[in-house]
C-alpha cells in the first residue's frame, strides 16, 4: 500500500483540499476485502437468476408442446400415461386442501401458543417452551412424514367409524403432521410482533381495569395484526413448499380432481419429488413437466413470500 | 389467572376495594385454553419420539453404522446405513465449508459496508428474504438443472452440497446479519477513534462480539442441511448405495434419503431399520439445536 496512483479514484481531488484530515492513502487490501464481501452478497442474486434460468428454458419448451389453457383448466394430470393429460388442477386442489387443512392446525395452536408465551408466561417457561416448541421446526420433514404413515394414519384407519377406510395415504394425515410442523413459524412471528406492541398500550388498558386476556384480546392482537399476518402467510408458503410429507402420506394420485380429504391425493411438490427422483431422460417432455409444475410452485410462493415480507415491514414501522 | 405472571395484580381480597375478588367469566377458560395450544404441540413433539424410539428399539445398535445398506429381504438383519451415515457427513461438511464462510462474509458487507440509499442494496436485501422462503424442492430444481446438467457436475457430492449451500445460505446471512446488528455502533466508534480501519473493526471487534449470534444461525443452518432430503431426490441420491463416498464425484445417499427408502417399504424390518435411522438423525438434531440454545443463553452480551 503506498500513494499509488489509484488514490484518486472516485475522489475529486478538490475535496481532498478541503479536508485535510482525510485520508490520502487508498488501501488497497481494504478495498479489496470490500470487493470480495460484495461479490458474497451476490451469491444470492446468482441464486435467483439460477432458479429463473433452470425453470425458465424447460417450462417454456413444456409449453410449445402444451397449451397454457389446458395446463391451468384441466382437471386431470396423468403425464406419464400413454395418453397423457396435463392439466395442472388436481396438483393445485392437493397443494390447497393440505394447506387448509395444516392451517386449521397450525393458525390455533401457533397464535395461542404465541399468546401465552407473550402475555402469560413466566420468564422461566418461556425460556423453557419456546425453544422445544421450535425444535417441532427443525425435526426433518422425513420424520413428520414417517409419523403421518406409520402413526397417525394406523390410529385413524382404527378409530374410522364408517365401512369406507380412508386411504393409507390421505390428504387429512399428510395437513395434520404439518400442521404440527409450522406451528413454530407462526409461533414464533406472531410472538415478535406481539413482543414490539410498546408496553404503554397495555398499562394503559390495565388501568382501565382491563384484565390480562382483555388486554391479549382486545389490546396486544389487535395492534400486532400485520405480524400476526404475515406469521400466518409465511406458513401458507412453508406449507406449499413442503414435499416429503405429502410425498410419504399424502399420495401420487392426480388422475381426476380429489377433494375428499380422507382418500389419496397428489401435490404439486410430491409431483415434482417423485418425477424428478426417476431418471427422467433430458428434453422429453416428461422431463419438462417437472420444470413446468416448479415454476408454478416458484411463482406461488415467491408471491407469498413478498407479501409476507411487506406485512412484517408495517408493523416494524409503527413501533419502532 | 396464571401465577407466574410477573406483572399481575394480587388476587387476594385482602388489600381493599381496588383489587379484584370476583373471577371474571371466562377468564380462566382462556388461559387454560392457550395453556392447552402448547401442551398440544410439545405433547406432539412428545409423542414422536417416542413412537420413533418403540419402533427402532429392536435395530438401534452398531448394526446401525458398522454395516451397509441392503435390498434383500434376507440380508436386512446384517444391515445398516453406514454409507447413509459417511454420505451425510460429506455433503454436509461441504455444505457448511461453502455456505457458512460467504453467508457470514455477506452479512458483513450488507451490515457494514452496504448504503442503505442505493437501489442495488435494498434489491439484495428483499432477494435474500425472498430466497429463505423459496421451497427446498425448488433448489432441487436448480441443482439439477444448473449444477448437474449445464456445469456438469453430474448427481455427486459436489452438486448436493452446492445445492444444499445455497438453500441454506439466506438462513446464514440472516442470522449473521442479526447478529452484528447487535453490537452497538460505541464499539464501532470507539475502534475507528484509535486509528484502526474498517476492516481492523469488523475483524478484530465486530466479529468477535457477533460469534455467539453467529454460531446459533451457523448451528441451526447446518443442522437443517443434515434433516433436508427434498432437493436431494431430485438429484441422485436415491439408488441404493453400498460404498462410502470416496471424493466429491462420487455417488452418495444420504440419511434422510435413506430414511425415505426404508420406511416405504411394505417389509417390517426394513420400516425397522429405518425408525432406528430416524431415531440417530433426531439425536444429531436435537443436539445441534440445544447447543444453539445453549450458546444463544450462555453468550448472550447484553450491552
Amino acid at each position: 500500500m503506498g500513494t499509488a496512483s489509484g488514490a484518486e479514484i472516485g475522489r475529486p481531488p478538490k475535496a481532498r483540499q478541503e479536508h485535510p484530515l482525510r485520508r490520502r492513502r487508498l488501501r488497497i487490501g481494504e478495498r479489496s476485502i470490500e470487493v470480495g464481501l460484495f461479490a458474497a452478497a451476490v451469491v444470492s442474486i446468482v441464486t435467483t437468476v439460477g432458479i429463473v434460468l433452470a425453470l425458465g428454458e424447460p417450462t417454456i419448451k413444456f409449453f410449445g408442446e402444451v397449451g397454457f389453457g389446458e395446463f391451468l383448466t384441466g382437471t386431470s394430470w396423468t403425464p406419464l400415461f400413454t395418453d397423457p393429460n396435463y392439466g395442472v388442477l388436481p396438483l393445485l386442489t392437493a397443494t390447497i386442501e393440505v394447506t387448509l387443512i395444516a392451517l386449521l392446525i397450525a393458525v390455533p395452536l401457533g397464535l395461542g401458543s404465541a399468546v401465552y408465551l407473550a402475555e402469560y408466561a413466566g420468564p422461566r417457561l418461556h425460556n423453557w417452551a419456546k425453544p422445544t416448541l421450535e425444535l417441532l421446526a427443525g425435526v426433518p420433514t422425513v420424520v413428520y412424514g414417517f409419523v403421518a404413515l406409520q402413526m397417525l394414519n394406523p390410529v385413524l384407519r382404527a378409530l374410522w367409524p364408517g365401512d369406507n377406510p380412508p386411504d393409507f395415504q390421505n390428504m387429512l394425515v399428510a395437513g395434520v403432521v404439518m400442521g404440527f410442523m409450522i406451528v413454530p413459524t407462526i409461533a414464533s412471528l406472531s410472538e415478535d410482533a406481539m413482543s414490539a406492541v410498546p408496553q404503554t398500550l397495555r398499562d394503559g388498558a390495565f388501568a382501565l381495569a382491563s384484565s390480562r386476556t382483555q388486554v391479549a384480546t382486545t389490546v396486544v392482537v389487535p395492534a400486532a395484526t400485520s405480524g400476526i399476518a404475515a406469521a400466518i402467510v409465511l406458513g401458507v408458503s412453508r406449507a406449499i413448499g413442503e414435499t416429503l410429507i405429502v410425498t410419504i402420506a399424502g399420495g401420487l394420485v392426480a388422475d381426476q380432481i380429489q377433494l375428499n380429504p380422507i382418500r389419496s391425493a397428489e401435490t404439486m411438490t410430491a409431483y415434482i419429488a417423485a418425477a424428478g427422483s426417476g431418471d427422467v431422460p433430458l428434453g422429453t417432455i416428461d422431463y419438462n413437466t417437472i420444470f413446468a409444475v416448479g415454476a408454478l410452485l416458484f411463482v406461488l410462493t415467491f408471491a407469498l413470500n413478498a407479501l409476507s415480507i411487506r406485512l412484517v415491514r408495517r408493523f416494524r414501522e409503527v413501533y419502532e | 389467572m396464571s401465577t407466574t405472571a410477573p406483572a399481575e395484580p394480587a388476587a387476594s381480597s385482602i388489600g381493599g376495594e381496588l383489587t379484584r375478588s370476583r373471577p371474571r367469566p371466562g377468564e380462566t377458560a382462556f388461559t387454560w385454553a392457550l395453556r392447552g395450544c402448547v401442551a398440544v404441540s410439545i405433547g406432539f413433539l412428545a409423542a414422536l419420539l417416542v413412537f420413533v424410539v418403540y419402533q427402532g428399539w429392536s435395530r438401534l445398535d452398531s448394526r446401525l453404522w458398522n454395516a451397509m445398506p441392503t435390498a434383500r429381504e434376507s440380508r436386512i438383519d446384517e444391515a445398516g446405513v453406514q454409507s447413509a451415515i459417511t454420505g451425510t457427513l460429506w455433503v454436509v461438511l461441504t455444505t457448511a465449508a461453502i455456505a457458512l464462510p460467504l453467508g457470514i462474509a455477506a452479512a458483513v458487507y450488507l451490515e457494514e459496508y452496504a448504503r442503505r440509499d442505493r437501489w442495488y442494496l435494498r434489491l439484495l436485501e428483499l432477494n435474500v428474504q425472498n430466497l429463505a422462503g423459496v421451497p427446498s424442492i425448488v433448489f432441487g430444481i436448480l441443482g439439477l438443472g444448473i449444477i448437474a446438467r449445464r456445469l456438469g457436475l453430474g448427481l455427486s457430492v459436489i452438486t448436493a452440497a452446492l445445492t444444499l449451500a445455497l438453500l441454506v445460505l439466506p438462513t446464514v446471512i440472516i442470522a449473521s446479519r442479526e447478529a452484528i446488528r447487535a453490537v452497538p455502533p460505541s464499539i464501532r466508534d470507539a475502534s475507528y477513534a484509535l486509528g484502526a480501519t474498517k476492516w481492523q473493526t469488523v475483524r478484530r471487534q465486530v466479529l468477535p462480539a457477533a460469534v455467539p449470534g453467529i454460531a446459533t444461525g451457523s448451528i441451526l443452518s447446518v443442522s437443517r442441511a443434515i434433516g433436508e432430503a427434498a432437493p436431494l431426490l431430485l438429484l441422485g441420491a436415491v439408488t441404493l448405495v453400498l460404498f462410502n463416498p470416496a471424493g466429491f464425484d462420487s455417488t452418495y445417499t444420504t440419511l434422510p434419503i435413506q430414511i425415505y427408502n426404508l420406511i416405504a417399504s411394505p417389509f417390517e424390518s426394513f420400516r425397522e431399520l429405518g425408525a432406528a435411522a430416524i431415531v440417530l438423525l433426531l439425536a444429531i438434531v436435537v443436539v445441534l439445536n440445544s447447543a444453539a440454545i445453549y450458546i444463544r443463553y450462555r453468550y448472550a452480551k447484553r450491552w
